[in-house]
């Protein structure tokens, strides 16, 4: 799910390409022969975890443009963009694709208006409250959502919001608050408060403070908060799948799924095809992100707490 | 106070379903059939621990978090890690994009291409066939250990970023202290390196186990939790107890026992990353 799923991570390679090329020149002749030969093993030990790890994404890629694809890696015989042409209409994919980006897309805006207006006092009061909130937050962010799903769909058929649109996305919001307030609050603690100092001074309340000098100080945050629970819950199955019946309202995480099962053994091509565009906006947006942010991104915080 | 919208938002959405799921739990509450719902005490947890469906779907969640969490994706993201840090530069970029790349494609599509890569006719035996290696039909007859590997391919990622920015954080002179102590690579790791990042490790333990333990789709995709129970985790076996047998009660009372092993878990993490005094 989306909270749990999410993911933090850091890597600033800048030190990297200076620490790697010191060892060598010091070292005596046999040691720089050493040296490289291990570079080379490391080399080779990668490229093949790679090879294995591409199999898969190039059979997709290769399945989508072939008339006659197969489960088994092979050249497109003959080319053909058919797959695509065939899925490209109302049911198959338009409809899909929009309703996943009007729950995905109203969650997340929920999602993040929300964290912004949470963290700020989490991150700038200290109150009796604010540390049992923090560690419920933190606590929250670890349970499985999987498991309530079953009480959810029995919650949501008392209170009739069973294959409703509205109580899917409250529903979904809710499931990434806690990861989304954690890492708001964590951006908002890097933005230095003495600049809130001078605007309070000058008379400005608490909502006008944060919204007119903290927030224009961590867009890079609120980027990185918005695209990861965007591209958490694009993927999420569960949920949907759970709370929604009718046909017109799956999103594409669902309704690849329905096309998995329901269609006979010589679609793949088609079904890669559509893999592929239901693809495509999560890896833009991750894209995104990993330039914005160069290569790795500071999601720090998360992790080191 | 702008705390109050969350507050609410996750009081109804998380805490109300978590209250329902204890309540629902001690209940035999059933989709269809019997209109009334009773409350039956303990029942659904000793008809758990004497149902052989559900001790095979603890023992196979068990094999599934221990052998692609714990044991998978931690040890080959810190491999990788380890490894991309002497790799030559486009060696690492290409590695770095197709695991990243296994990682943001959603869960089904994920699922789909495992399929696809361990079905009989698939890429995997098509390999292992050029290899002049034994083939098998891997969902057929070691489904749970098809699940495990695909779920390796699809998260080994997360650990991968978590100790590469782990590693770029290793003072550099402590490993040079070290290599000027006469310590070789395999000593630098074991006895430099790994300690100073134990609590990077340990925390992405805790996620990684806490991630696979929720993973539904991925195998559900792949196997739909069979053939017969062979790869029925305990998501997948609620799942199957609540809806497709319609016992509402007894899958929460399998719910309940997923969220406290998660809970625990959770707490654990908690203390690990102890919140800064103040």
């Amino acid at each position: 799910m989306a909270a749990t799923t999410t993911p933090p991570a850091t890597a600033s390679t800048a030190t990297k390409g200076a620490r790697s090329a010191k060892g060598a020149p010091s070292a005596r002749g046999s040691r720089a022969g050493r040296v490289r030969s291990s570079k080379l093993a490391v080399n080779v030990v990668l490229l093949l975890i790679s090879v294995l790890y591409i199999v898969p994404l190039l059979w997709m890629l290769l399945a989508s443009v072939n008339a006659h694809a197969s489960f088994r890696l092979s050249l497109p015989d003959p080319f053909t963009l058919d797959n695509f042409g065939k899925v490209l209409n109302v049911d198959t994919t338009y409809r899909p694709m929009l309703n996943g980006l009007i729950l995905c897309g109203g969650a997340t805006f929920l999602c993040v208006v929300l964290s912004i207006l949470a963290a700020y006092p989490l991150s700038r009061y200290r109150s009796r409250l604010r540390k049992p909130f923090l560690y419920t937050i933190l606590f929250s962010t670890g349970l499985p959502i999987t498991a309530v799903m079953i009480p959810v769909y029995s919650m949501f058929v008392q209170v009739n919001l069973i294959d409703s649109m509205t109580g899917t996305t409250l529903f979904l919001a809710a499931s990434s608050l806690p990861f989304g307030i954690w890492l708001m609050k964590n951006f908002m603690d890097g933005v230095p408060i003495v600049l809130e100092e001078a605007a309070r001074i000058d008379g400005a309340g608490s909502m006008q403070v944060l919204w007119r000098v903290v927030l224009p100080l961590m867009w890079p945050g609120v980027t990185v908060v918005t695209i990861f629970t965007f591209i958490g819950m694009w993927g999420n199955f569960f949920v949907p799948f759970i709370l929604l019946l009718d046909p017109a309202k799956l999103p594409a995480s669902v309704s690849v799924f329905n096309f998995l099962s329901a269609h006979d053994q010589t679609q793949y091509g088609q079904l890669s095809a559509f893999s592929i565009i239901y693809s495509i906006p999560v890896v833009v947006l991750y894209l995104l992100l990993a330039r914005k942010l160069g290569g790795g991104f500071a999601l720090g915080g998360a992790l080191k707490g | 106070m702008p705390l109050l919208p969350s507050a609410v938002l996750l009081a109804v959405f998380l805490a109300g379903p978590i209250g329902y799921c204890v309540y629902y739990a001690f209940t035999n509450m059933q989709l269809t059939g019997s209109a009334t719902t009773d409350f039956v005490g303990f029942d659904n947890f000793t008809r758990a621990f004497g149902d052989p469906d559900f001790l095979n779907a603890v023992w196979l969640t068990l094999v599934f978090v221990v052998g692609s969490a714990i044991i998978g994706q931690n040890t080959l993201g810190l491999a990788l890690a380890v490894m991309m840090e002497k790799a030559s530069k486009p060696v690492k970029a290409i590695t770095n994009a197709v695991v990243i790349a296994a990682w943001v494609l959603p869960e089904v599509v994920a699922g789909y291409l495992m399929y696809a890569f361990f079905f009989q006719q698939g890429s995997l035996n098509a390999i292992l066939d050029s290899l002049h290696l034994p083939q098998q039909n891997w969902l057929y007859t070691l489904p749970i250990l098809a699940a495990c590997l695909a779920n390796v391919w699809r998260g080994t990622a997360f650990s991968m970023m978590v100790y590469s920015a782990a590693l770029n954080d290793v003072p550099q002179e402590l490993i040079e202290a070290a290599e000027m102590d006469g310590a070789g690579p395999w000593q630098r790791l074991w006895r430099v390196t790994l300690p100073v990042i134990r609590r990077s490790i340990m925390t992405n333990l805790m996620l990684v186990t806490l991630q696979t333990l929720s993973v539904f789709g991925l195998i559900y995709a792949m196997t739909r939790g069979g053939p017969g129970n062979k790869s029925q985790t305990l998501p997948i076996f609620m799942y199957q107890q609540a809806f497709q047998n319609s016992l509402i009660g007894y899958g929460t009372a399998i719910a309940l026992v997923l969220l406290l092993v998660g809970a625990l878990f959770s707490t654990v993490y908690i203390r690990l990353l102890k919140l800064e005094e103040d």
